[in-house]
């Protein structure tokens, strides 16, 4: 009985086609970027010594900007394109 | 409250990457499936128009001569023409694909003024090296910018065009206000603040 879900389960995977990968993986790669630049420089992350800091230097932190792109591009643009990147795969 | 002018080009840094990977997604799966949703066509052309937008409040606000107000307000132009040309093509109301060639004028007139409007070497400071290679490498980007009007769906113009984005948004995350490049720093440039 085990075996037979493991195979249902099995067939219903769709396997991701390279473009499916590579845009899957824009997102994450962005975020981290930024996250190694966030250790390789941490004096450009204020949050970090964040006392006797202006506005400006708290709100502008580049590496969390970088991390920040590439969260809302894998949340909100990549599931959607990929989904209709499979459609436009199975379709022709 | 005015910021920094440093954190303006962070901002714009950001601005870029995502409008990096935005054609980069493109690129890789194709203007079709890029279109299947319609809030996607729109993205990248309003945000380059909001962009541009953006660019005149920092025309105003940062007024260090005459030739950096003539810049800002260039970029300001040709980023809302680009923008606007792409929203025109996406919506219908602009038939013929030239259009795209607005696109690979702003990049034209965007390095020119980089270049022109930057007064001191390359190695004077981290600014001025950085002003001239953002202003040389959109000048040589028009490349792909003029490849992707002119030649439809080339995946070699459409993902050079994109990673000329990720390119820019990365040499202006690394603009500062007042630092050294490569070791070299003028005397005449002033001490680093941080």
């Amino acid at each position: 009985m085990n075996a037979e879900l493991a195979s249902q389960l099995k067939a219903r995977t769709i396997p991701r086609s390279g473009r499916a990968r590579a845009v899957s993986s824009l997102g994450p790669l962005t975020s981290v970027a930024g996250l190694v630049w966030a250790f390789v420089q941490p004096y450009r992350v204020t949050l970090l010594h964040p006392h006797d800091q202006g506005f400006w230097w708290l709100f502008v932190e580049p590496p969390l900007l970088v991390m920040l792109v590439g969260i809302l591009f894998a949340v909100l643009v990549a599931p959607g394109l990929i989904d209709d990147l499979q459609d436009a795969e199975r379709e022709g | 409250m005015q910021p920094p002018a440093e954190h303006v080009h962070w901002m714009f840094a950001t601005g870029f990457l995502v409008l990096g990977l935005c054609l980069l997604a493109e690129a890789i799966v194709g203007q079709e499936v890029w279109r299947r949703r319609r809030w996607r066509a729109y993205l990248w052309p309003g945000f380059a128009f909001v962009m541009g937008v953006f660019m005149w409040p920092v025309m105003v606000f940062f007024t260090n001569s005459t030739i950096h107000t003539l810049a800002h307000s260039a970029w300001a132009q040709v980023m809302m023409l680009a923008g606007g040309a792409e929203l025109g093509l996406v919506r219908g109301k602009l038939r013929n694909p030239l259009w795209r060639l607005c696109v690979a004028v702003a990049f034209l007139v965007s390095g020119a003024a980089l270049i022109i409007h930057e007064q001191n070497g390359w190695f004077f400071q981290r600014s001025a090296f950085l002003h001239h290679l953002l202003g040389w490498t959109m000048v040589g980007a028009t490349v792909f910018a003029v490849g992707r009007a002119v030649r439809r769906r080339s995946l070699f113009f459409e993902s050079g065009f994109a990673l000329t984005f990720v390119a820019l948004a990365v040499l202006l995350y690394c603009d500062r206000d007042l630092a050294p490049i490569f070791g070299h720093l003028s005397p005449l440039a002033g001490n680093p603040h941080r």
